[in-house]
């Protein structure tokens, strides 16, 4: 583990110069991931002539910035990546080296943050300057946990996504899953709109998914009133789940690689 | 040192027939078969032996290696290299190998060679005084300079192949699983890297285990050899041997300075080619004496060459087929 932490900088180093590398294919990317601002125009147009369940149109345009912004700073594609390595055998270069790739993906994903920075921190000035800084929280407490649900929702999807796309060991093409994570993930995590708008089946039902703390609870940190012990709740709930997950991934990763085939050479 | 004791390695193949018909059958009954890619090998190889590992198409060496390496688990039996069973892959055993695949690079695409040589350094956590030396010495002896600073896709193959070497032995692997290493490069430079392997295991005391399409490759850098046919072992010691066990003949070529009628050939053994002025006689050891006394003495022949057959004939015998013995297919 130290080995692995020292190795750290560099990994970090040369995946920063890899997003840098393929930056119009990371732009496009980027992108893609703009449907928050589709549902802020539609939210805050239902909302202009009166809150909807409790949502101004101030409260829409503070919720799906900040979606936006949590989003571009926790997503990643390391599923679509696990599965190409396994499935064209490139992955045997990375069983190689003497790294777990649990920790190699996540440093080449962990250096791109600083790219998607670029694109988040535009939003958040936007965000700050617009309507709906009113509904921005100005709790310092709610302001300083905000920093450890972002990357424990880093974190947590980054675990999805891998244990995801080790699934390839075992049925070689996963994009259906991933597909199916996605629109399991429109729906209980929040992206597509406020749990709290929803009817409350979903809402009650997303709260025992892992996809309501890869998204819904940071952006709930930064742009509702929460108590404390709310919060710690949300945090310790968080937790849990990148726990699970982690072990999830790893016991996936696990059991998957010893039915690897190294095709190909 | 490496070892395998019946070691075997089955894989399960999904086979389907070409056609629409088939392809949609394929959706809800599927046709599997059991292929036995190694089925049952043992050998030892000592520190610093150079091995050639040779075989036909899917004879299976590229899955030894691959579980030797371990890239795959075995089905059963028993490997250790130095002590290490290799797919639990320990660090400690990660360290010590390297597997070098002449149609896999380890190179990041986009990036130029030196990114993954830094890469490569912090983790397998080189010290920065030994990676710089022998950077520095791989450099020279491979002529990488003009390279390392060139995005990998852009590098042409031989100059990829110097660069993947290079990063497959910046941490001084003591054992070495060559698989193809010079497929589809030009004859200089497949000398260069036969050169370089060789120097490398006489200065390390590495082990090599090669694979080859090219037999020079293996004549060139292994006394001994491995033969190994539809998963199973069949031939395991000297190169020479091999060759003599095979094919108990020498040839022997000269230019006769006078005209020689064919069946005067004749009595001197099996005429193997008469190119030009060049004639190629195949005869038993018993007879070689006498044969090379009368090319010289009544036909004045010059240039007079004596050789084993080609490894290529030996094992194409061996196997009866005509093609080369060459790398195996996937997986």
């Amino acid at each position: 583990m130290i080995r692995t932490l020292k190795a750290l900088p560099t990994l970090l180093r040369v995946g920063v110069a890899e997003t840098v590398a393929y930056r119009a294919e990371f732009l496009v990317w980027i992108l893609t991931m703009t449907q928050p601002l589709i549902m802020l125009g539609l939210w805050t147009f239902v909302a202009r002539e009166g809150p909807f369940r409790g949502y101004s149109s101030d409260d829409f345009v503070a919720y799906f910035l900040a979606n936006l912004i949590v989003r571009q700073l926790t997503g990643n594609w390391v599923a679509w990546q696990l599965m190409e390595d396994i499935r064209l055998g490139t992955m045997s270069m990375r069983l190689l080296r003497p790294i777990h790739p649990f920790f190699a993906y996540a440093a080449s994903h962990a250096a791109a943050i600083p790219f998607r920075t670029v694109v988040a921190l535009p939003l958040a000035i936007i965000l700050l300057a617009s309507s709906g800084a009113s509904s921005v929280t100005n709790d310092p407490a709610q302001l300083a946990a905000f920093v450890p649900s972002l990357v424990l929702a880093w974190l947590l999807t980054f675990c999805v996504m891998f244990a995801l796309g080790s699934l390839a060991f075992f049925i070689t093409q996963t994009n259906s899953l991933v597909d199916v994570y996605f629109g399991l993930f429109q729906i209980f995590s929040g992206y597509m709109l406020p749990l709290a708008i929803m009817p409350a089946a979903i809402a009650t039902i997303a709260t025992w998914l892992p996809f309501k703390y890869t998204l819904a609870v940071p952006v709930e940190i930064l742009t509702k009133p929460l108590a404390a012990d709310q919060i710690g709740m949300l945090l310790a709930q968080q937790a849990a789940w990148t726990a699970i997950m982690l072990v999830v991934a790893v016991g996936v990763w696990r059991l998957g690689v010893r039915r690897f085939e190294a095709v190909g050479g | 040192m490496i070892r395998a004791r019946d070691l075997t390695k089955h894989f399960r193949v999904h086979r389907r027939p070409p056609g629409f018909a088939a392809a949609v059958k394929s959706l809800v009954h599927r046709h599997y078969e059991l292929v036995k890619a190694v089925d049952g090998v043992t050998f030892t190889i000592e520190r610093g032996e150079r091995v050639g590992f040779l075989g036909p198409n899917g004879a299976g060496k590229t899955t030894t290696l691959k579980v030797l390496s371990g890239l795959l688990h075995p089905t059963s039996g028993e490997v250790d290299v130095d002590g290490f069973v290799p797919f639990r892959r320990p660090r400690e055993l990660l360290a010590r190998i390297t597997l070098v695949m002449g149609q896999k690079s380890q190179l990041i695409w986009d990036l130029p060679p030196s990114e993954t040589y830094a890469m490569n350094r912090a983790i397998f956590d080189v010290p920065r005084e030994q990676f710089d030396r022998t950077l520095k010495e791989l450099t020279e002896l491979l002529d990488l300079a003009p390279l390392v600073d060139k995005p990998t896709r852009q590098l042409s193959l031989g100059e990829r192949m110097k660069c993947e070497l290079a990063a497959a032995l910046l941490h001084r692997p003591t054992t070495l699983f060559l698989d193809e290493p010079t497929i589809g490069l030009d004859v200089a430079m497949q000398v260069a890297i036969r050169d370089f392997v060789r120097d490398y295991n006489q200065r390390h005391d590495a082990t090599v285990l090669l694979t080859s399409h090219y037999m020079d490759d293996v004549v060139a850098l292994c006394p001994r050899i491995i033969v190994i046919d539809q998963g199973k072992l069949i031939h395991d010691g000297d190169l020479r041997q091999l060759i003599k066990t095979m094919d108990p003949h020498k040839r022997v070529s000269f230019t006769p300075t006078t005209q020689v009628a064919d069946d005067e050939l004749a009595k001197l053994g099996t005429l193997i080619a008469r190119d030009g002025q060049r004639i190629t006689v195949r005869v038993t050891e018993r007879e070689l004496p006498g044969v090379v006394g009368h090319v010289l003495s009544a036909l004045h022949g010059a240039d007079l060459a004596i050789e084993d057959p080609p490894l290529e004939d030996v094992l194409r015998a061996m196997f009866g087929k005509s093609a080369k013995p060459a790398a195996e297919a996937a997986p």
